[in-house]
């Protein structure tokens, strides 16, 4: 018999534990599978983050560092820099990298840091709970934002591509979705461009993919992913918002 | 470069991790450390495979000290007190994580924004930890130009072997000041395990085991166990690494306990109560982690009195307390705020102890 689909080397065999419905899964295979496809498991180093992708070192099979809170661009950087030759990618969520590390992304951007940043933006803290994350959209209801998220008295949702788009140091921003299977393959070819990127020495490359959380969202999968779409893609439009040839 | 050359103390620290090694250096700028960022910048790029990089913070350096350590690279940051803070949680995670790694704190007068100007009052932030959890850094306390070269090489030495970060702590003056020193070119020891742990790249039957560089562990009992790791590299530490400097402790009466440049002024407040006739003696700790409580206990069993004297209101005397448990009584003067004691204060403390005061 033909083998037509198996799990990629490029994830280990430990359970996810992600919750029900939780689009992590996806986003790691893509990610593994663009590694895998390229031929880097061997020199490739990941940098997990803090929030609900803080065990990614469990998953992802290659050398990993665990980051403190928004620091994995920094991480990235020092790592980066002591070994040119490595594949140096973050993976980090919205809280983790718009908010207490938006000095980090922003500086690692600037710089045009040879490094890939894979950005799970979806709209919530997840790991602690369900809090209210820069993300939030405007009258979304989180367990820190009860009434919904009034943008009065916490401000708006922070569009990270567009803004890191505006810098003369990214080589290729794009925001993708995971919320059906024409995006999904949408998202692996924006994920294997980001690291193609890195490859060729073209700089920093970023994709900022908009992820399910049904658990915190107080959603089935099902809405969860109908949400993703009638939502949050109107608040992060898709597609490549900078690109250097 | 093995001759005499006249630098400054900052300078000659980051001349002194070149020669020992170091390949990268992450920092921010800040008052009295400037010198270090600024001469590597000028000195890495020209190395083979150096890379100096200004980061946008002290968060941020220190982060990046802990890719680059995480990498397998000799690698140091520097900055100043209030940059020092920033920089604990990072260093907490450094800690936890095992890396090798140098930090330099060229103490300025706090709290808060403080002053620039020379001062000891970070002794308790080096000393016990400084960011969260269980842990201790070797903390090396140099007081002169030339020991400040000598000891930022022997920290990378350090690092490597017990996987743990070293600071080194000087007052601002020692950063500040010019002295002749020698500077002389130290390869790394070599009995230091190999990096086996680094992420450098790996793939299945590379020879070892996939790295993971880490301070996470979700399971209680892990955890435990990990923190009982630490210590036991911290017991190592106290047994091999305590380092101390005596002066006519031998038939003291009265033993100063000072370090750094501090240490400096008292040797020369206890020659003039020695030409007074006053027996004075001088213990300098160089590592003020570990303590060198054990000569200053044995000292306090035939002195009359400890005065501790110190750049700040008063913080490695909890030290001296502990280590003469009650023996003798300890005293303590110190300036703080950025002023300098003076030889005349020392001895006119030491003077009243002598007359029966204080």
């Amino acid at each position: 018999m033909a083998v037509v689909y198996e799990k990629t080397k490029l994830l280990t065999d430990k359970p996810l534990h992600y919750c029900p419905g939780c689009t992590h899964g996806i986003i790691h295979r893509l990610v593994a599978e663009a590694i895998d496809e390229l031929g880097i498991q061997n020199r490739t180093i990941g940098i997990a983050p803090v929030g609900c992708a803080v065990f990614a070192y469990d998953y992802f099979n290659c050398d990993m560092m665990e980051a403190a809170h928004g620091r994995a661009p920094a991480v990235a950087t020092g790592c980066k820099r002591v070994n040119p030759g490595n594949i140096v990618f973050t993976y980090q969520g919205d809280g983790d990298l718009a908010s207490i590390g938006a000095a980090e992304i922003t500086h690692a951007a600037t710089r045009g840091e040879n490094i890939t940043v894979i950005f799970v933006n979806n709209a919530i803290y997840g790991m602690t709970g369900g809090q209210m994350a820069p993300t939030t959209l405007p009258g979304q209801v989180t367990t820190t934002s009860p009434y919904g998220r009034d943008p009065k008295l916490c401000g708006y949702p922070i569009r990270i591509s567009e803004m890191l788009a505006t810098l003369d140091g990214p080589a290729f921003i794009s925001r993708v979705s995971v919320h059906d299977v024409k995006h999904i393959l949408d998202a692996k070819k924006s994920i294997k461009k980001a690291f193609e990127t890195q490859l060729a020495g073209k700089g920093f490359s970023l994709v900022e993919v908009l992820s399910a959380c049904p658990t915190n969202w107080g959603m089935t999968p099902q809405e969860s992913l109908k949400w993703l779409e009638q939502n949050m893609i109107p608040q992060y439009p898709l597609g490549i918002k900078k690109e250097v040839e | 470069m093995g001759q005499k050359m006249l630098m400054k103390g900052n300078e000659a620290i980051a001349e002194a991790a070149i020669q020992a090694g170091c390949r990268f250096f992450f920092g921010y700028p800040i008052t009295p450390q400037n010198q270090i960022p600024e001469y590597m910048s000028k000195r890495l790029p020209k190395i083979e495979g150096g890379c100096f990089l200004q980061a946008e913070s002290e968060v941020a350096a220190i982060n990046m000290v802990y890719g680059a350590a995480g990498a397998g690279a000799r690698v140091m940051t520097s900055s100043s007190s209030p940059g020092i803070s920033l920089k604990q949680e990072g260093i907490s995670y450094i800690v936890g994580a095992e890396l090798p790694c140098v930090i330099v704190n060229m103490v300025r007068g706090g709290p808060g924004l403080g002053s620039i100007q020379p001062a000891q009052s970070d002794y308790f932030q080096s000393t016990r930890g400084g960011g969260h959890g269980d842990y201790r850094m070797l903390v090396l306390a140099p007081s002169s130009v030339q020991e400040a070269v000598e000891l930022t090489q022997e920290a990378f030495d350090l690092a490597d072997l017990y996987r743990n970060p070293v600071l080194v702590m000087g007052d601002g003056l020692i950063g500040q000041m010019m002295e002749p020193v020698e500077m002389p070119e130290r390869k790394p020891r070599t009995d230091l395990p190999e990096k086996t742990w680094a992420a450098t790249g790996w793939e299945p039957g590379c020879g070892r085991d996939r790295a993971i560089i880490n301070s996470l562990y979700i399971d209680p009992a892990v955890l435990e166990k990990h923190v009982n790791h630490l210590y036991e590299k911290y017991a190592a530490m106290e047994a091999n690494e305590c380092r101390w400097q005596e002066e006519m402790t031998e038939d003291a009466d009265y033993i100063i306990v000072a370090y750094g440049t501090t240490a400096r002024i008292a040797r020369s407040a206890m020659r003039k109560l020695r030409e007074e006739g006053i027996r004075a003696g001088l213990i300098r700790p160089i590592t003020l982690w570990p303590f060198p409580a054990a000569p200053i206990a044995a000292a306090a069993k035939h002195a009359k009195a400890i005065l501790t004297v110190e750049m700040s209101m008063g913080q490695m005397v909890e030290d001296v307390r502990l280590a003469v448990e009650g023996a003798v009584p300890v005293h303590f003067f110190g300036r703080t705020g950025g002023i300098v004691p003076t030889v005349r204060e020392i001895i006119t403390q030491v003077e009243t102890l002598a007359k029966g005061g204080h």
